[in-house]
């Protein structure tokens, strides 16, 4: 990990590794946003709720597509992604999620009760928990994407 | 904003690819009449969206009629006629109407659907909303003078003379004018009542009829939704038919449950009042058919909780078995997706016997089903004042290739018997005669 903390990178990898940073918990939290309001709907048959996870879902795709195109860039940018695992774990993991919750959003545009249950908050549920694990490799290890710019400025 | 609508409008297109491939193997004619088949709701991965392109007539173009008969255009160039009034002198009212406004962006499908569903309906800025005169003076069936009867209306469409008085369905009002057959001119409106209408109004044309007797007004209030998906707020009065004493504006239900009502019109010499209704959408290409049925007081046709009388609409909560259990089957099916929006008994004697009593229904044509249905005008034969039988196609080729050259709306007939087609879309209206029968 020392090594590749201290690699130097490009300068492309620099400026979008914290953008990526900015983008990526947003369509997160829209996805997890959007389980609870299926779940209201489910508890409550109240089609506001069908309403809001309709548009959460739609919004943290087209955050998440933007997200992911930065994410792209920072793989071709970056060598010290690319050869590590968890770079590799959190970009499947975060595609895999966007995926699942285009399908979620397809059968959200369903008209009442079928567009949430069961498929739907399935879909929901699935989406949301691949998204919470690729946040989880961000912990795994200190991401030589996130940090290499402090390493670099220690004397 | 930009990103969100485009993310969303391209996956449609992916899976409308998808879903417009699929084939269709379910045989439609299994759901004419008064015992329909009606398979498992299926539900793609999003709702199948195919829409007629608007290509318009070309000069000489018509639609087809059987052999016997000839079709002609007596008004072209009009903007989006939907109803038409035949009256006793041979003049020919003309109802032109569009609906003003957009519906309030309550999720992101209504921007997609908005977007598709734009293409299926004529452009032109020419003005609308107004009931044309046509007179013919010299007798051969084709007007040759046009005038404005009534201007400034709101997306009207129900029409109806009783005596004196030209009663109007506006899409939130009915209006009552001073009107004597032969007339070129209307007195000053009144209101007879408000109608639903509000900011989302889904379903906007206001069908009307008037009693025999001319005593009571019939209305036709279409839902504000599919299935409820706006919330039971959204449709106070609405999926209804509303009687409506024209002398005071005061109104009852006289039916509901019935989707979109349209083409009121009582059968000839009876009391028994007819209509087409346009069913839900979005449970496959072969659900839920559309239909023509006489309507009974106080009685529930199954919007949105049932179906075909009690099959149970699984999208609908909370559900209502107390009313699932009273709803009445239609009388006779016309299949899925047709959007029948025009309803005329045949009163005319030009035509051959077969089709004394019988009905025209005007076919608007289908948007949620991947091989289109609809588009033409058929009949179905009645017999001891009930439909016997599968309808004919009677008015057909609206459509060439992928586009729509017109679709039928309103149908009438006329004091010699000719039936006449308002056609919104092709902006014009059709006149059908019997041709001399010399073989």
């Amino acid at each position: 990990m020392a090594e590749l903390n201290t690699r130097r990178e490009s300068g492309v990898a620099r400026v979008a590794a914290p953008i990526y940073l900015l983008l990526f918990p947003i369509p997160v939290v829209l996805f997890v946003a959007a389980l609870l309001t299926d779940i209201a709907y489910a508890k409550s048959a109240n089609i506001m709720w069908l309403n809001f996870s309709e548009w959460l879902i739609a919004a943290g795709l087209a955050f998440g597509v933007l997200a992911a195109i930065v994410l792209i860039v920072e793989f071709a940018a970056s060598r010290a992604i690319r050869t590590g695992a968890v770079g590799w774990a959190h970009l499947v993991l975060f595609f895999l999620a966007l995926v699942v919750e285009l399908f979620s959003m397809f059968i959200h545009t369903r008209d009442g009760w079928t567009a949430v249950v069961p498929t739907g908050m399935m879909l929901s549920i699935l989406g949301t928990l691949l998204a919470l694990a690729a946040v989880a490799t961000l912990f795994t290890v200190p991401v030589t994407w996130v940090v290499h710019r402090h390493v670099e400025v220690l004397p | 904003m930009n990103a969100r609508t485009t993310v969303i409008a391209v996956a449609a297109c992916v899976a409308l690819g998808a879903c417009q491939s699929g084939h269709d193997n379910f045989d439609k004619s299994t759901q004419y009449g008064p015992d329909p088949q009606l398979p498992e709701p299926s539900r793609a991965l999003l709702p199948p969206m195919n829409v007629s392109k608007v290509v318009g007539w070309q000069t000489g173009e018509t639609p087809t009629v059987p052999q016997g008969f000839r079709i002609e255009a007596i008004a072209t160039g009009l903007s989006s006629p939907r109803n038409v009034l035949p009256l006793a002198n041979g003049d020919l009212l003309v109802v032109e109407s569009k609906k003003d406004g957009k519906e309030p962006l309550e999720r992101p499908k209504r921007k997609v659907m908005d977007w598709i569903e734009a293409k299926a309906h004529g452009g032109g800025d020419k003005p609308s909303n107004r009931i044309l005169l046509l007179r013919d003076s010299d007798g051969d069936g084709r007007p040759d003078s046009q005038s404005v009867l009534v201007d400034g209306l709101n997306a009207p469409f129900g029409i109806a003379l009783v005596g004196d008085q030209l009663y109007v369905a506006d899409t939130d009002a009915i209006l009552r004018f001073p009107f004597r057959v032969g007339d070129t001119k209307v007195g000053d409106a009144t209101k007879v009542t408000d109608l639903p209408a509000g900011a989302i109004n889904h379903h906007w044309t206001k069908s009307l009829a008037a009693s025999p007797d001319g005593s009571k007004l019939y209305v036709g209030v279409g839902s504000n939704s599919n299935i409820l998906e706006r919330g039971s707020g959204a449709e106070l009065n609405r999926a209804d038919i509303l009687e409506v004493d024209p002398r005071t504006g005061a109104f009852n239900v006289f039916a509901h449950g019935l989707r979109n009502p349209n083409g009121l019109t009582f059968y000839p010499g009876s009391d028994v009042l007819w209509t087409v209704v346009n069913e839900r959408d979005e449970l496959g290409p072969d659900l839920v058919p559309d239909y023509m049925t006489s309507v009974k007081r106080g009685a529930f046709y199954g919007w949105p909780y049932s179906y075909w009388g009690q099959n149970v609409d699984e999208r609908v909560r909370p559900q209502r078995p107390d009313l699932v259990k009273a709803a009445i089957k239609p009388d006779y099916g016309l299949s899925s997706h047709v959007a029948p929006l025009g309803l005329a008994f045949y009163t005319g004697a030009s035509f051959p016997a077969q089709f004394k009593g019988g009905a025209f229904i005007g076919e608007h044509g289908s948007w949620n089903r991947p091989e289109r249905n609809g588009y033409k005008v058929v009949f179905v034969k009645f017999e001891n004042g009930k439909p016997v039988g599968q309808p004919i196609d009677f008015v057909t080729d609206f459509l060439k290739g992928d586009g729509a050259r017109g679709r039928p709306v309103g149908v009438a007939v006329d004091k010699t018997g000719a039936l006449i087609v308002a056609d919104d879309v092709g902006n014009t209206v059709w006149r059908v005669t019997a041709s001399a029968t010399t073989s």
